[in-house]
Formats: structure tokens, C-alpha cells, sequence
């Protein structure tokens, strides 16, 4: 099925309404909208109930695990409901920190990390752990080395973006895994030389529940979901972290894939709910939402990779050859590969001399819409710590700006975005750049 | 705790009484806006009584002191009043008083001086006041708190004179409430017992007013706010002396943000409760600024923008019917604020251009944005209209002839039409 919004869709406002924030937030598909107005009319009971009414409910929320697992090639026991992006890294870092103190108190992490990430491993050093970040270059890539040099006999997790939010790198997750793998099988030998005996611990995916050896990965995965192929086993990743409002499903909720056998501490005591992972009245309509996206999500994703690509390719392409001076924050192009590559739906670039903030406001009031750095950073005015990672200047993060896509994007919304761009950027610079129109110049 | 004596709130005016004629005009004013806050903030059946140079706020049946309390702080951001506080009224009869100056004070320790006097641990019944006195001697670490009485007879028809009152009702005190020192020169409490024709009024507390004068009672100015700290007291202050304000914003958007506004309009709200309502404009400058930026030379940007901004602040004052412009601009500050800078800015406009702040430091400035609740306002970071194209070397001291000729390369007319023909109103109400 192509994507489209179908019926419904059609534009009233003489503006056009080019939404290029799709990193920020998605429109939800119009089939998601349907599916949770649906939902909430019909299907009201609790799924804990033992009733009739209860009974749908929980038909409806195991139809939305089994879609959100199928994103990413994991089984339906795997997936926990959570309230988004954020709940689940939250879950993943403490739960694994507090579950695993025991094996050791060293997390390892990147410099460019969303602030879920960030943050909480902040709060993770405040209790006592000890945190690595590694450095990017200037690409946004981690150095797989670097990585396997910064594990310990103590580290517990390591905690990777798998698509940046600002610049869209993606990370080499191949060897990524390789580094992981190595470091479990060391670790494994290590304790059984310190524990000699029965063979308590075991490597890798074999074994049951409380069998896994750390560390453990985590990926964060809510911006690539959808865009990029993700299988979990392939990726060898422990636990997962993913958001149905960036996959044109509903905010306010989002999964955490746990692997069979891995143990974490619950953020959220209660009644149990989510195999006790996430005790809470399960937010069912949402639920199912986000399994029509992900659903949806799936179905597009052979066809809309090539396609959010060639987005990018375009919009990157006209804007450094138009717009003189503009330069690309990120990776060049490529096909994402285990090896890494550039998210096809992000693309950051810098126009030196324009504050990206007024950009971001003249394009706005032609109804086009798009980013500075990252809109999770609300609105605080701070430089973004991904680009400042990346070595870039400040002059070159004041004028960042980032274009993201999703599969409903056109080319013609490109081309739209790349031409009223080229234009306010000749304006903006005439008022703000360097004054050269200045009669007297320097005179003073 | 309800008293069987008729409770008040006692409301101070003291500059009106030095006007002569006008008085009642002013406190007619005056009546109108304690009127708005009687009627947000007291009690229902609230009666305004007004006599010897004061209004009595008689509260009904029931009323405790608290809510008295909290009708006098509500009156606190009322130009004109001096003061205001909780007060009760006994009939003309020395038992009366006695008994109420006890009840006056003890609430006011049990409020004010928690831990600090034996009432404080005691209900204060009429009973318990030897046993308080012995539980506060024992349980006292603190010093005792201080006190006089100041008696004040008008009704000359009551046997006691001042200093008679003042003397039996200080020993009275003193006798029945434990924890109490007599200190006429620096008191930590005063209670006040004013003995007139319909009654004898008791208070201790009186919370500070403004000053001023009322709102309404010197016309109206317009005042360009610009979301920094110093407009905002600007505009205060014009408020102090009974002017109604209205306020002009210029903002460049998309070079600020919507934000900025916000933040305007977030500081209207506050003027409005100190001046019953504010009613401000919004104007696009951005078309202005680009002009100037594009075709004037660089280090007359700030003359030139200012110079535009009172042109069109004018037309829209004058447009209202307001005659004069107030600014928050005060000597030196920045190097726009020079006295050569303002003659230059100035000439542009032909109505008077108040500044109110003209002789004060930026940490006065900063201490008065505090006290009436702006400052947090304007210490939120959001670029406003002045400090995009800022100018690397401004001129600290143009001149009239240096602005004119940099006007004549200027085509200003219409854009100053269109601003001020697009610039929105919005009225803020307290």
C-alpha cells in the first residue's frame, strides 16, 4: 500500500503546510486516528478484567504486541507497553543498572545521546554508578575500538542511539555487536576463573531467564524505527527503546523490547501489569495505535527507505549547491548498512550568518515547517551537545537547522522547502550577516 | 476565631488629604478601586464607609481576622493607600476596650509571634491566663516582644484621655499576657486605640501601601515596554502618580520570537494589577528595522530605531487621545542612553517624552522590578527587538544632523503607516 493520507487530507489553508519535523513529532496516519477513536469508543474494558469487556481489551492490546514486535523482528512476549520514548530508556538504564548491581556499577554511553539518555545517566552516576561517554567524530560516529577499550570487568550496559535525533547518524551496529559479544565471553570466562564450579553463567542468547551475562546493549531506537531495517536478534540487542508518535502513531506511548532472559528493576510498582514490567492500567486505544503504526510502519518500510532517501539526496543535493556557504552537519549519504550509514529521513545542515531559530520562524510563517537542532530540547536556548560533540563551530550550530522527513513526505514538499529556504536565507543574510552594505562601514 | 466586636479593615490614605479641592475627586477614585478589591477579594456585605480622612472597610458578622488580614494585603497594590490593616470597634465603654485590646493582641502574637509569647501555646481564653503565664515563663527562650499602646481621643465625651488609656491599658496587658515588654521607643508592636464619636477602634497591624496617587486621577500615558527590566518600573511608576497606562511593544518577528510576546503580555498582567487594567499594542517593526539596517550606515542603527519607534508610539498615543510617552530609559546605562543619544532620539518626537527612571542606578532599577513582581518577568532570556541588530560600534553621541541625514535615504512614511495601521490591541485587565 503507498503511503497517503487519503481522503480527508485535502488542504483548505491558502498556505501550503510542508511539515519537515517528522524527528519532532509525526502526524499520525489517518488509519491510526481511526484505530484509537475506535478503540476508545468500543473497547473500554480494563484488560486485567475477567469479564467479557475485559476480555476485548486484552485481545486488542495482544494484537498491538504482536504488530509493534513484528517492527522489529522480536516476540510478543518481548515487547512492554510504556508511556514513550523516554519511559523506556528511563526503564532500560535504571532497570538494568538497579537489576544488575550486583555484576558491576559501570554504564557505558555515547557524547550524542538524546537527553532521555543523557539525563538519566546522570542521575545513575548521582547514585553511585560509574558512566563512560564515548566521543564521536565529526560525522557523529562512534569508533567500534574505542568502544571495546572503554568495557570493564564492572560494566553492566552499553547504551547506543541507533539513529541520532539532530544529524541522523547511524551507528555501526555490527560491530557494535561484535564488541558486545567479545566483552560477554570475556566477562563469562572471567567469572567462572573467579566461580569456578557449576556453570552459573552462560554467554550469549542461550539459557533461560537470569542466564544472560552482561554487559548488556541497549539501543535507542525511537528515530529509526520505521526507517531503517531492525531486527533485534541480528542486532544482537538486549533491550530496546521505541516510540509510536514518531512512527505516525499516537503520543504518549512507546515499547521497551526486553529480551527473554534479561531482569530489570520496574520503574512503576503496582498492580502488575505488562508481565510486572510496567504496572499501570494498560493505555489500551494508544496500544492499539501505535500497533496500527507499526503495522503500517512495516508494510512501507521495504519502499519508503529508498524513497525517504531520495528525499534527503535532493534536499541536501539543491541546498549546498543553491544556498552558498551551506554546509552538511552528519553523514553523507549512503545506504545504511550494520556498518552504519545516515538516517534516509534526517538531514541537519548549517547557513553560517542565519540564526537557525529565525529561519526556523520565517519559514514558519510561509507554512513551512521545520527545526533547529533538536525540539526535544524545548525551549531552552542552549547550542546542542550533539554538534558541539561533533567539533562544529558556533557559528555553525547557531545556524543549524534540521529537515526530517517521514513517508508520507513528498518530493514536491522538498522542492517547496529548498526554494522559499534559498530565499529567505539571500534575505536573512542581507540583515544579519556581516554588514556590507554599511555606507560608512567601520567608520566609528 | 470570630470576636464579638465589629471587625474592620482600616484603610490609610495619606498624600490626598494635602489636596485641597480635589480631595474629593481623589478619594473618589480612590473609593472606585478599593470598591474592585472589596469586591475580588472580601467578604459579601462588605460596606465602604469613608470619615476623618479614611475608609473603613466594615466587615460583616463572622468575618475572623484572617480574612481581614487578606483583604488588607489585597489593598496593598492600591495606588493611594498608605497603609491598610485588621481593626476592631467596641461601644464607648473602658470594660469594652480592656477586653478588646487583649483579644487584639493576642491574635496578632498568635499570628506574628508564634513561640514567642505564652499565648502563643494557649487558646487564649479569658481562664487560662494565669496558667499561659506560667507554661510561657517556663517555655520561653525567646526574648519577650515589645510593646506600647498609643491612645488617640477625639470623643472627648469618654473619661479616659490618651495618656490615661494608654497607661491602664499597657499595665492591663502586661498583667494578663505573659511574654510582654513595655518599649515606647522601638516597639515591636504597636497597638493603636482611637476613641471617636461612634466607637472606639483597636488595631495593631498595619500593612504598607504604595503611596501615591489613585489610579485614574492624571489621565493616561503610553509607555514603550519592551519585555527588558526597566520599561516595566517605568511604567510603574507613571502609575504611582495616578496615570492609566497603556503600553506600545515593538517586536521584529521572525528575528524574535513569539516568546518575547509573551513575555510582554505576561508583564501587562502584572502593571494591571497595580493599575486596574493595562491596555497594550503590539507593533511590527520588522519592515522598519530591515530599512534602516539595509540603508543606513551601521552605527546609527539604535538613533535611527528609536527615533522611528517614538514616531509611531506618537501616532498611536496621539490616535487615543494620550499626550505624552513614557520610556524606561534611564542616564549612561548603555551607551544609547547618553544625554547627547536621548536630544537626538527625542527630537524625533513632538509629544513629551517622560522618563522616570532618568536619574536611577541599574540596582535601584532592579530593586523596585523586584518588589512589584516584574523582574522574574523580565529575566526570562528571549531576544526582544533592541538587541538583534546590534550594531558593533554604536554611536554613543549622535547628532540631530547625523540622524537627519541618515533619514533622507530612508523611505519611513509608509512603513511607519503600515505599523501602526497593523499594530494590535490587547487589554489587560487586573
Amino acid at each position: 500500500m503507498p503511503p497517503t493520507l487519503g481522503p480527508g487530507s485535502k488542504r483548505e489553508s491558502p498556505l501550503p503546510d510542508v511539515y519537515l519535523d517528522n524527528a519532532a513529532t509525526t502526524r499520525p496516519h489517518p488509519a491510526v486516528i481511526e484505530t484509537v477513536a475506535e478503540t476508545m469508543e468500543r473497547v473500554y474494558g480494563n484488560p486485567s478484567s475477567p469479564h467479557g469487556k475485559g476480555n476485548e481489551a486484552a485481545r486488542i492490546l495482544k494484537a498491538a504486541r504482536e504488530r509493534v514486535s513484528a517492527l522489529i523482528d522480536a516476540s510478543p512476549g518481548e515487547i512492554c507497553f510504556t508511556s514513550g520514548g523516554t519511559e523506556s530508556i528511563n526503564t532500560a538504564l535504571k532497570g538494568v543498572a538497579h537489576a544488575y548491581r550486583n555484576r558491576g556499577n559501570h554504564l557505558v554511553s555515547t557524547r550524542i545521546e538524546h537527553p532521555a539518555t543523557l539525563r538519566t545517566l546522570d542521575q545513575l552516576a548521582e547514585d553511585g554508578f560509574e558512566i563512560t561517554l564515548l566521543e564521536v567524530d565529526g560525522e557523529g560516529f562512534i569508533d567500534p575500538a574505542r568502544l571495546q577499550e572503554s568495557i570493564r570487568p564492572t560494566t553492566i550496559l552499553v547504551s547506543i542511539v541507533v539513529a541520532n535525533n539532530e544529524v541522523g547518524t547511524v551507528q555501526p551496529l555490527g560491530e557494535i555487536r561484535q564488541v558486545l559479544e567479545k566483552a560477554r565471553h570475556e566477562r563469562a570466562r572471567y567469572e567462572r576463573a573467579r566461580h569456578p564450579g557449576p556453570a552459573r553463567i552462560s554467554a550469549g542468547s542461550a539459557g533461560g531467564r537470569g542466564s544472560v551475562a552482561p554487559p548488556l546493549l541497549h539501543l535507542d531506537a525511537v528515530q529509526a524505527a520505521g526507517k531503517i531495517p531492525l531486527r533485534v536478534r541480528e542486532l544482537g540487542a538486549d533491550l530496546v527503546s521505541l516510540s509510536a508518535h514518531k512512527i505516525n502513531g499516537p503520543k504518549g506511548t512507546g515499547a521497551l523490547y526486553i529480551r527473554e532472559g534479561i531482569r530489570i528493576r520496574p520503574m512503576m510498582a503496582g498492580g502488575g501489569q505488562e508481565e510486572g514490567l510496567r504496572s499501570g492500567t494498560e493505555n489500551v486505544p494508544a496500544a492499539a495505535g501505535f500497533g496500527k503504526a507499526a503495522e503500517l510502519a512495516a508494510e512501507w518500510l521495504p519502499g519508503a527507505a529508498g524513497r525517504l532517501e531520495s528525499c534527503r539526496a535532493r534536499l541536501v543535493g539543491r541546498i549546498l549547491a543553491e544556498i552558498p556557504g551551506a554546509i552538511l552537519n552528519g553523514p553523507s549519504a549512503g545506504r545504511v548498512t550494520l556498518s552504519g550509514g545516515a538516517a534516509p529521513h534526517i538531514a541537519n545542515l548549517s547557513l553560517p550568518g542565519v540564526p537557525g531559530e529565525v529561519m526556523v520562524r520565517t519559514l514558519s510563517e510561509q507554512g513551512i515547517f521545520i527545526s533547529t537542532g533538536s525540539a526535544c530540547s524545548t525551549r531552552k536556548p542552549d547550542p546542542s551537545h550533539v554538534l558541539q560533540a561533533m567539533g562544529c563551530s558556533g557559528e555553525r550550530i547557531k545556524g543549524a537547522l534540521r529537515f526530517s522527513f517521514s513517508p508520507l513526505t513528498t518530493m514536491e514538499e522538498i522542492d517547496l522547502a529548498v526554494d522559499a529556504l534559498a530565499a529567505a536565507a539571500a534575505e536573512l543574510r542581507l540583515l544579519t550577516g556581516t554588514p556590507t552594505l554599511s555606507k560608512r562601514g567601520a567608520s566609528s | 476565631m470570630n470576636s464579638r466586636w465589629e471587625r474592620l479593615v482600616l484603610v490609610r490614605y495619606g498624600e490626598l488629604a494635602l489636596k485641597g479641592k480635589n480631595r474629593p475627586f481623589f478619594e473618589r477614585e480612590l473609593k472606585r478601586r478599593v470598591k474592585d478589591v472589596v469586591v475580588a477579594r472580601g467578604p459579601a456585605g462588605t460596606a465602604i464607609r469613608e470619615t476623618h480622612g479614611r475608609l473603613y472597610l466594615e466587615l460583616p458578622a463572622g468575618t475572623t481576622r484572617q480574612e481581614a488580614v487578606n483583604l488588607a494585603g489585597g489593598l496593598q497594590k492600591v495606588f493611594g493607600i498608605v497603609g491598610a490593616g485588621p481593626a476592631v470597634r467596641t461601644p464607648l465603654d473602658e470594660g469594652e476596650v480592656m477586653q478588646a485590646a487583649l483579644e487584639v493582641v493576642r491574635e496578632h502574637l498568635a499570628l506574628d509571634f508564634p513561640g514567642r509569647s505564652g499565648e502563643s501555646g494557649t487558646k487564649g481564653g479569658a481562664g487560662g491566663d494565669v496558667q499561659g503565664g506560667t507554661e510561657g515563663a517556663h517555655a520561653r527562650p525567646l526574648k519577650p516582644v515589645t510593646f506600647k499602646v498609643r491612645a488617640h481621643r477625639t470623643e472627648k465625651r469618654f473619661p479616659l484621655d490618651s495618656l490615661e488609656l494608654n497607661r491602664r491599658i499597657g499595665a492591663h496587658l502586661l498583667e494578663r499576657i505573659p511574654g510582654l515588654a513595655v518599649d515606647v521607643h522601638r516597639p515591636e508592636l504597636v497597638l493603636s486605640i482611637e476613641v471617636r464619636k461612634e466607637g472606639i477602634y483597636l488595631y495593631s497591624l498595619d500593612l504598607p501601601g504604595p503611596g501615591g496617587l489613585p489610579t485614574g486621577t492624571g489621565g493616561r500615558v503610553a509607555l514603550l515596554l519592551s519585555g527588558g527590566i526597566d520599561s516595566p518600573v517605568a511604567g510603574w511608576m507613571m502609575m504611582k502618580r495616578g496615570l492609566r497606562l497603556s503600553a506600545i511593544h515593538f517586536h521584529s518577528y521572525p528575528f524574535t520570537s513569539e516568546r518575547s510576546r509573551e513575555k510582554v503580555e505576561d508583564l501587562c498582567r502584572v502593571l494591571a494589577q497595580w493599575g486596574g487594567s493595562v491596555d497594550l499594542h503590539i507593533v511590527s517593526f520588522t519592515e522598519v528595522q530591515k530599512e534602516i539596517r539595509l540603508k543606513a550606515p551601521e552605527e546609527l542603527t539604535i538613533t535611527l530605531m528609536r527615533r522611528m519607534m517614538l514616531r509611531i508610539s506618537e501616532r498611536i498615543a496621539l490616535a487615543a487621545g494620550i499626550p505624552a510617552l513614557v520610556t524606561g530609559e534611564s542616564l549612561g546605562q548603555v551607551a544609547s542612553q547618553t544625554l547627547e543619544s536621548l536630544v537626538a532620539i527625542q527630537e524625533a518626537a513632538s509629544v513629551p517624552v517622560l522618563r522616570p527612571l532618568i536619574g536611577l542606578d541599574k540596582t535601584e532599577i532592579t530593586a523596585i522590578a523586584r518588589r512589584i513582581g516584574t523582574f522574574e518577568i523580565s529575566n526570562r532570556p528571549y531576544e526582544d527587538c533592541c538587541t538583534i541588530f546590534v550594531p558593533r560600534h554604536p554611536r554613543t553621541r549622535p547628532t540631530v544632523e547625523e540622524a537627519h541625514a541618515a533619514e533622507t535615504v530612508l523611505e519611513f512614511e509608509g512603513l511607519l503607516d503600515e505599523a501602526v495601521r497593523s499594530a494590535e490591541r490587547v487589554e489587560f485587565k487586573a
